[in-house]
């Protein structure tokens, strides 16, 4: 079993009337198995609304599935008792870069998850330090985050999960609020920590140039996982893709289009370089 | 209406130790029927800027003229101004409150008069054009996926019918035929109701395919102010301010210096592909021959 295994996972939103009995329900997982590897680097697409954050938010037990299990590292996330070791397996990262800092300081803001734990202040230091580097924002530490860019403020919140050492963070949607750099920076740091600690990544995004450089990508419709594979397998399929309201990278729809018109070319090009090096033979 | 920018500066708050000069002495003209791009790195003051347009901020100096009349003067009716001049927040959340979207959506022509039989018809119109599922309509905004209260805060500002629109990052968090369909539509009201559009937007290759005038904002102050494949051919100085051009840029510049000769100016996919089929013709490509049948 790999470090996220899912099997058979429904959930369903309910929604109460005043007397509290349950008066409507919205299947937004439907049915989802699926099984990650630990050291994967795994991208998730889907429409809006097709259930990724739904999905997300049972990978740290935020939510509970209606049927089926969710697994975290082997253990069943709707075990109440555990709640708090999975909190710590599975951090999460969200979109908006506002809503996640809460210190007025830098270096408080990431020690905040440690504190909370019980580790005592002498290795929360350290952790603050190692997860600051790692996101390459350590001379920042000092800083008011109100005062950092977009980007920066995203880094400083992955430091605040990985400050809590987790095996595992759930991106939704890191960077749909950054400028490019920053998107560029905040990729390139979740890349490192992957990379270098091994730390399993999980990230959504509506971005297709985010998802080539994964190990896998799932593409999610209406609550079910419908495409897995690795990204030159997943954007080979530039109609299904489309049909599931999704796209492909910018150069993968020009090189699809020059071949259409003719041009002999590789099937599945998702890079730049790959695309002029096919084009100049 | 042409919106005129004239010496504005706007500071945070001022004279205390978190002073931010967020613009400094922006000269701008918008004309009629324009569809204009904002870029420029994350709080280089897109948001600022723009909220000026309707009156949201009052600039620290400077004077910001609609139609040629200061819109901060005495007596200005900036109630009409603000039905004029649609703007939809970057953040969704700043403008749903109301307990289910249609209601929301109803609130700004409510606002301008309507009562709610006239406003729902309008309403459900904005909400269709945007995307947005009839089945959804009456949900609560707190029900909705992220990408649901993008497209329900886009509808209320549709809905009242503006004369200039302005999106702020309209299209972060959608996905990508929502993110198609929506400009699509925006561009369809600029081309056949005369509307200005203004967008400011992280997307490189949306802004390439949409606009025909580019605004380039660089720590409070205008840097560019081009078409946009102008503009994209300084990309060395664009990464230097948190920015890029669209991924087509990169490769045609690659592709010239290898030899092969396109067009430096396609800045889309489509313009990329016409040139590159040009250019593979003009040297006489391997990669076409053989009748050039289809894979
Ligand atoms: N708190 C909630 N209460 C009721 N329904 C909800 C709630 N949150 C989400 N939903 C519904 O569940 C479904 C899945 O939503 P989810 O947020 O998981 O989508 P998503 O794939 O993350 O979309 P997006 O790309 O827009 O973020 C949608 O139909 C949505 O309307
Ligand atoms: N309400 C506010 N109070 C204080 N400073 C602000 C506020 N809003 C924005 N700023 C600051 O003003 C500058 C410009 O911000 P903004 O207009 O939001 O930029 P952009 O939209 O380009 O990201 C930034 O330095 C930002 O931190
Ligand atoms: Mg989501
Ligand atoms: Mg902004």
């Amino acid at each position: 079993m790999g470090i996220i295994k899912a099997l058979g996972l429904v959930f369903d939103y309910l929604k109460y009337d005043e007397e509290g009995n349950v008066e409507d329900t919205q299947r937004a997982i439907d049915d989802v198995s699926l099984d990650i590897e630990e050291g994967d680097f795994i991208a998730i697409l889907g429409h809006n609304g097709s259930g990724k954050s739904t999905l997300a938010k049972h990978m740290n037990a935020l939510l509970l599935p209606t049927e089926g299990t969710m697994w975290v590292e082997g253990i069943d996330t709707s075990k109440e008792e555990k709640l708090w070791r999975i909190r710590q397996k599975a951090g999460m990262v969200f979109q908006n870069p506002d809503n996640q800092i809460i210190a007025s300081v830098v270096e408080e803001d990431v020690g905040f998850g440690p504190e909370n734990m019980g580790i005592p202040t002498e290795k929360i230091w350290k952790r603050v330090d190692d997860s600051l580097k790692a996101v390459g924002m350590l001379s920042y530490r000092n800083h008011s985050p109100n005062r950092l860019s977009g980007g920066q403020k995203q880094r400083v919140a992955i430091a605040g999960v990985m400050a809590m050492r987790p095996k595992c963070i759930v991106l939704d949607e890191p960077t749909a609020m950054l400028d490019p750099i920053g998107r560029r920076e905040v990729l390139d740091a979740v890349h490192e920590l992957n990379r270098e600690a091994g730390v399993t990544v999980i990230l959504i995004t509506h971005y297709m140039e985010e998802a080539i450089e994964a190990d896998k990508v799932f593409v999610m419709d209406n609550g079910k996982v419908v495409m897995q594979g690795s990204p030159r397998e997943v954007f080979s399929q530039v109609e299904t893709l489309k049909s599931y309201r999704l796209d492909v990278p910018q150069v993968t729809e020009l090189a699809y289009e020059l071949s259409q018109a003719g041009v002999k070319l590789p099937q599945g090009i998702l890079t730049i370089e790959e695309l002029e090096e096919a084009l100049c033979r | 209406m042409p919106i005129e920018c004239k010496d504005v500066s706007f500071t945070y708050a001022p004279a205390t130790a978190y002073e931010i000069h967020a613009l400094k002495n922006i000269n701008l003209r918008i004309e009629d029927h324009e569809f204009i791009g904002i870029i420029g790195h994350t709080g280089s003051g897109k948001s600022t800027l723009i909220q000026h347009f309707n009156a949201l901020i009052q600039p620290t100096s400077g004077t910001i003229l609609y139609n040629g009349e200061d819109i901060w003067g005495q007596n200005y009716n900036r109630r009409t101004l603000r039905s004029e001049v649609g703007l939809a927040f970057q953040y969704p959340e700043h403008q749903l409150f109301e307990n289910d979207v249609l209601s929301d959506v109803c609130f700004g022509p409510m606002n301008q008069g309507l009562t709610r039989e006239e406003a729902e018809p309008e309403a459900r119109k904005a909400l269709l054009q945007v995307g947005f599922k009839e089945k959804n309509f009456l949900k609560s905004p707190f029900e909705l996926s992220g990408g649901q209260k993008k497209r329900a805060a886009i509808a209320g500002v549709l809905a009242m019918n503006p004369k200039i629109l302005i999106l702020d990052e309209p299209t972060a968090g959608l996905d990508p035929r929502g993110r198609d369909n929506i400009l699509d539509q925006i561009a369809e009201l600029q081309s056949v109701r005369g509307i200005t559009i203004i967008l400011v937007s992280h997307s490189m290759e949306d802004i390439a395919k949409y606009t025909r005038r580019l605004i380039v904002m660089n720590q409070g102050e205008v840097v560019y102010d081009d078409a946009p494949h102008e503009v994209f051919s300084h990309y060395e100085e664009l990464e230097k301010m948190g920015l890029a051009a669209p991924q087509v840029t990169y490769l045609m510049n690659g592709l010239k210096k290898r030899g092969l000769p396109v067009d430096l100016k396609a800045d889309t996919v489509a313009e990329a592909s016409k040139s590159i089929l040009k250019a593979l013709r003009e040297v006489d490509s391997p990669l076409l021959k053989e009748g050039g049948s289809h894979v």
